[in-house]
């Protein structure tokens, strides 16, 4: 799909973004609109806000592939995503807010008086951080791939270039009306494209056979396999072909596959006729995806629990949501603040499901070349077409994009802001850049590294750790008198240090199977409740460490601000 | 396998450096050989077990520090147990021996009350104990006895009474430092209170002169204005806490506006761009007041046409971004360099000084006010306040809206 409309779309909404983030500021000139200038943050803005900023690639594209590969299973990821809400609404939003803390270091602290403690948490900040922006590069890479051709990288690249740009410059002066922006323009990026594919599935008939096993091809479809693969058959197939299988060269052959194994050689062209079942592919190269696929396929219960504890109570461990809470301006405004994106969330994820679906009925072929992510970007062409198909695949390609911004600008700004305070020596703006710079170059180093991660895969690990280290933190932190330094730094230290170990082996493609590849691809189900234990036992172990002011310290936590003020007054 | 090489590279590498800094934390430079003879040995040796054993003691003589520089001590003095003692009882207990503590305290009363050391038998019913002997030397802080260091030892010895007698005096040294330490805190926070910004009395007489002028040609202008004038003065006499919010601060300052808008009409204009997102942020109380007031004095100041204001609160990430700009008669920078060094009091007012010497005391010396300025050129004061300062909490809420 190389249409000519992409390209402008994608860069437009670079444009607005930076221009909203640099003009997007609210002026008084005269006493009369004092009162808009300076007025908080509501609920609702903050909301899609908070959304704007947590709809990465991975909900934008990665749900729709993963469905489209591996059926409604799937669906567990856009319930995860959004009910991670549901527990930072009823365990942490006000209570964090009410802290006065603007980071995950900043609560440890405010709880724990340790500056220790505070490092530790700053440390797990930057490694979540970059788990998390992996993926925003690897998705936009690939999304310039299928928009244009262009290499891999060089759409990460862009990104990262962009990004970095915006937030050393400080040019996101008015984050929260930029990032808001980037919510409404992501759901219209979706929504609009979505009706018209509904349309268009109508028109065709309503074929309502979308997760029959196997998919089927609905029309002659010549498939391009970029990588070297294994397809397996359920049954022979005649297939006609252009290039090498099976290490036997053929140019426009008609060829009879007996069920089996085929090894598919790099740029071999295949024919399936109309009706032909979509074969299953297993990737040569070693890539992580299918086998972490195999063994979600082996072990789906085990899988998906793990999936579900993960996503649930990882949501509050994310530093670019976190301090987007601080803008509310008391606690019971960032519990509404909560209700609301919980709203915005739950809305925006009925729509990947639905490319997901569609996916399966007219671009089964995604599955057999890795590319399932781009099933969001090549439907419109694909079902649509002409004029009309290329203006909306561009609209989709724009929304692509902003998620990548906007996720990659808050997590950037995160990042860098940890980086600058607890990590590199001094204080000051020229360290911030340094500190920015740093934020986007880690994980771009690593996206060239360490590739070929479905993008919602790739973000659920990212939940893994965040869910094992923060979560024991900022729970017992708020909710348990007797937490002490030592047992939180452990607990972190445990709990998430062997989360990120599991998820370092599991994306550098760990070479083992069966129930230990299960166990390191979902960790969740095993690190959070040890990190829970950990920061419990250590904790009771510890009693003459429990910091001087935690009955203070939790009042303040509890008590609404009202209340407060007229205590002390 | 090189993409699972690198891959666990970069899992490994985040995990390596908290190792490192760790082990760089708990790492202490034990070894010593082969510095020079053993007697310089003998030396550092034990200036290295007196230098680990003093931070504790520098919070002051509690259960926790004594429990924690207890073992440092006696490893220096070389007894079977040593005890740190308050006037009352014992703090804590190093080595053997655990159920002379009764004894110890019965008779520590003398040495106690007259603040010199002494050394004693020990009577003892257990067989293996091998405690017979305490030497007793009293902290003191300024000739106050505020407790006792009891050495314990098999027998008696002239060379543990005079080793006890110097490491409490070395003992008595850090406290006294602790001491110190706690008046200087007081000391910042008397200071902190004491600057606790006062509004100006001229402000008050000029707002009562201008609303009464009001009073017979304009009543409702006059009550409104009246209105303001208590809002703001109830801000700026509220007691409780030292903090507020940007937001409640910016509600006083515009109070504050439209009071001074009164006396001088058009002659003076205000831009306001606040970004949303640090109104929240908490700073200690009337800080930005004061600047208002004062580019409000310098815009208008010795000439008669108009001067414009700009208030801008940029979000920096971490930090707040407060900026005051007006285009008035400006100052030279080496006035204002030693009116902010306290050499030169300021004409009336509280000035720049005060808010500077607040937000150094309660964000550190990074964060004074910078300010640009020069004859004729106006004046921009920028303060930055950080989101998060540990035990900067605002005490109000919000406005409700």
């Amino acid at each position: 799909m190389y249409s000519g409309y992409a390209v402008p779309a994608v860069a437009l909404v670079v444009v607005a973004t930076v221009l909203v983030g640099a003009f997007g500021l609210r002026i008084s000139r005269t006493t009369s609109d004092f009162y808009v200038a300076s007025r908080t943050v509501g609920p609702r803005l903050n909301a899609a806000a908070i959304s704007g900023e947590y709809l990465s690639a991975a909900s934008f594209l990665g749900i729709a592939g993963l469905v489209l590969v591996q059926g409604p299973d799937m669906l567990w990821y856009p319930v995860g995503y959004t009910a991670g809400y549901l527990v930072l609404l009823l365990f942490v939003a006000a209570p964090l807010r009410r802290s006065g803390a603007y980071t995950l270091p900043d609560f440890a602290e405010a709880r724990l008086a340790s500056p220790a403690v505070r490092r530790l948490a700053g440390a797990f900040v930057v490694g979540v951080g970059w788990l998390y922006l992996l993926p925003q590069l690897q998705g936009a890479g690939l999304t310039l791939t299928v928009l244009t051709g262009a290499p891999d990288s060089l759409g990460g690249i862009i990104v990262a270039v962009v990004v970095t740009a915006i937030v050393a410059a400080g040019g996101m002066r008015s984050i929260t009306f930029v990032q808001a922006f980037q919510y409404w323009l992501k759901l219209t990026a979706l929504l609009v494209p979505a009706l018209f594919l509904v349309l268009a599935w109508q028109g065709d008939g309503a074929p309502r056979n979308a997760f029959d096993e196997p998919a089927g091809f609905r029309e002659q479809r010549v498939v391009r396999v970029d990588d070297t693969l294994d397809l397996k058959l359920e049954e022979p197939l005649t297939v006609t072909v252009t290039g090498t299988v099976d290490g036997r060269r053929h140019e426009d052959d008609s060829l009879r596959l007996s069920a089996g194994t085929h090894r598919i050689e790099q740029s071999t062209r295949l024919t399936f006729d109309k009706g032909d079942p979509v074969p299953t592919a297993d990737s040569a190269g070693g890539g992580l995806s299918p086998s972490r696929a195999e063994s979600r396929a082996e072990r789906p219960l085990y899988a998906t629990y793990g999936l579900i504890l993960a996503t649930f109570l990882g949501t509050m461990g994310l530093p670019h949501v976190v301090v987007r809470f601080y803008t509310s301006p008391h606690g019971v405004a960032a519990r509404r603040t909560t209700v609301a994106v919980l709203a915005l969330i739950g809305g925006f994820y009925l729509l990947p499901p639905v490319y997901g679906a569609l996916g399966r009925l007219y671009a089964p072929e995604l599955t057999l070349t890795g590319d399932a992510d781009a099933a969001v970007l090549l439907l419109p062409e694909r079902m649509i077409g002409g004029v009309g198909g290329d203006l909306l695949g561009a609209l989709v390609a724009g929304g692509a994009f902003a998620a990548f911004l906007s996720t990659a600008s808050g997590l950037t700004m995160a990042v860098a802001g940890v980086l600058t305070q607890d990590v590199l020596p001094a204080r000051g703006v020229r360290h911030f850049r340094l500190g920015t710079v740093l934020a986007m170059a880690v994980p771009l180093a690593a996206s060239a590294l360490v590739g070929g991660l479905p993008v919602a895969d790739a973000v659920g690990l990212a939940f893994a750790v965040s869910a094992s280290s923060f979560c024991p933190l900022l729970v017992l932190g708020i909710w348990w008198r007797r937490l002490t330094p030592p047992g939180a730094a452990a607990g972190m230290l445990l709990g998430g240090g062997s989360a990120f170990l599991a998820v370092g082996a599991t994306m550098a493609g760990f070479p083992g199977g069966g129930p230990w590849h299960a166990l390191l691809a979902w960790p969740a189900l095993w690190s959070v409740p040890l990190g829970f234990l950990t920061m419990v036992l250590v904790s009771l172990a510890t009693p003459g460490r429990v910091p001087a002011g935690t009955a203070a310290i939790l009042a303040r936590f509890h008590l609404p601000e009202e209340l407060r003020a007229e205590v002390k007054a | 396998m090189s993409g699972f090489l690198a891959g666990l590279c970069v899992a490994v590498l985040p995990l390596l450096a908290a190792g490192f800094w760790l082990g760089r934390r708990t790492a202490r430079p034990e070894s010593l050989g082969g510095l020079g003879t053993p007697v310089e040995h003998a030396t550092f040796q034990t200036l290295h077990t007196a230098s680990l054993a003093a931070p504790p003691l520098r919070a002051g003589l509690t259960e926790e520090t004594a429990r924690k520089s207890a073992r440092r001590l006696r490893t220096l003095l070389g007894t079977d147990a040593l005890c740190l003692t308050d006037e009352t009882h014992v703090l804590v207990w190093d080595g053997v021996g655990d159920h002379h503590r009764a004894e110890i305290m019965e008779r520590l009363a003398g040495p106690l009350e007259t603040g010199r050391g002494e050394a004693f038998r020990l009577t003892c019913d257990a067989p293996d104990c091998p405690l017979r002997w305490a030497v007793v030397a009293p902290l003191t802080v300024d000739d106050r006895v505020h407790g006792a260091l009891v050495a314990c030892a098999p027998r008696e010895s002239a060379v543990l009474v005079r080793a006890a007698g110097e490491v409490a005096r070395w003992v008595s040294v850090q406290l006294e430092l602790a001491d110190l330490d706690q008046s200087r805190t007081r000391l910042i926070e008397a200071e902190i209170k004491a600057l606790r910004a006062q509004i100006s009395p001229h402000f008050i007489f000029n707002s009562l002169a201008v609303i009464a002028s009001f009073v017979r040609t304009d009543p409702e202008r006059a009550r409104e204005l009246l209105l303001e004038f208590a809002d703001f003065t109830r801000y700026s006499f509220r007691r409780h806490g030292d903090f507020t919010t940007l937001a409640d601060e910016l509600h006083a300052i515009d109070h504050y506006l439209a009071l001074v808008r009164a006396r001088f009409g058009d002659r003076l204009s205000v831009t306001l761009q606040i970004a949303p997102e640090v109104l929240p942020v908490a700073l200690p109380f009337l800080c930005l007041q004061p600047l208002v007031e004062n580019a409000v004095k310098h815009g208008l100041e010795g000439k008669s046409d108009k001067c414009h204001i700009s208030i801008t609160a940029q979000d920096t990430g971490a930090e707040a971004l407060v900026v005051i700009e007006d285009d008035g008669a400006g100052m030279d920078p080496d006035l204002l360099r030693r009116i902010l060094a306290g050499e030169v009091s300021p004409s009336g007012g509280i000035g720049l000084s005060n808010v500077d010497d607040r937000l150094r005391q309660v964000y550190g010396d990074g964060y004074g006010l910078v300010i640009e300025t020069a004859v004729g050129a106006g004046m921009k004061v920028t303060a930055r306040l950080p989101k998060y300062q540990p035990g900067v909490h605002s005490a109000g809420r919000l406005t409700r809206e």
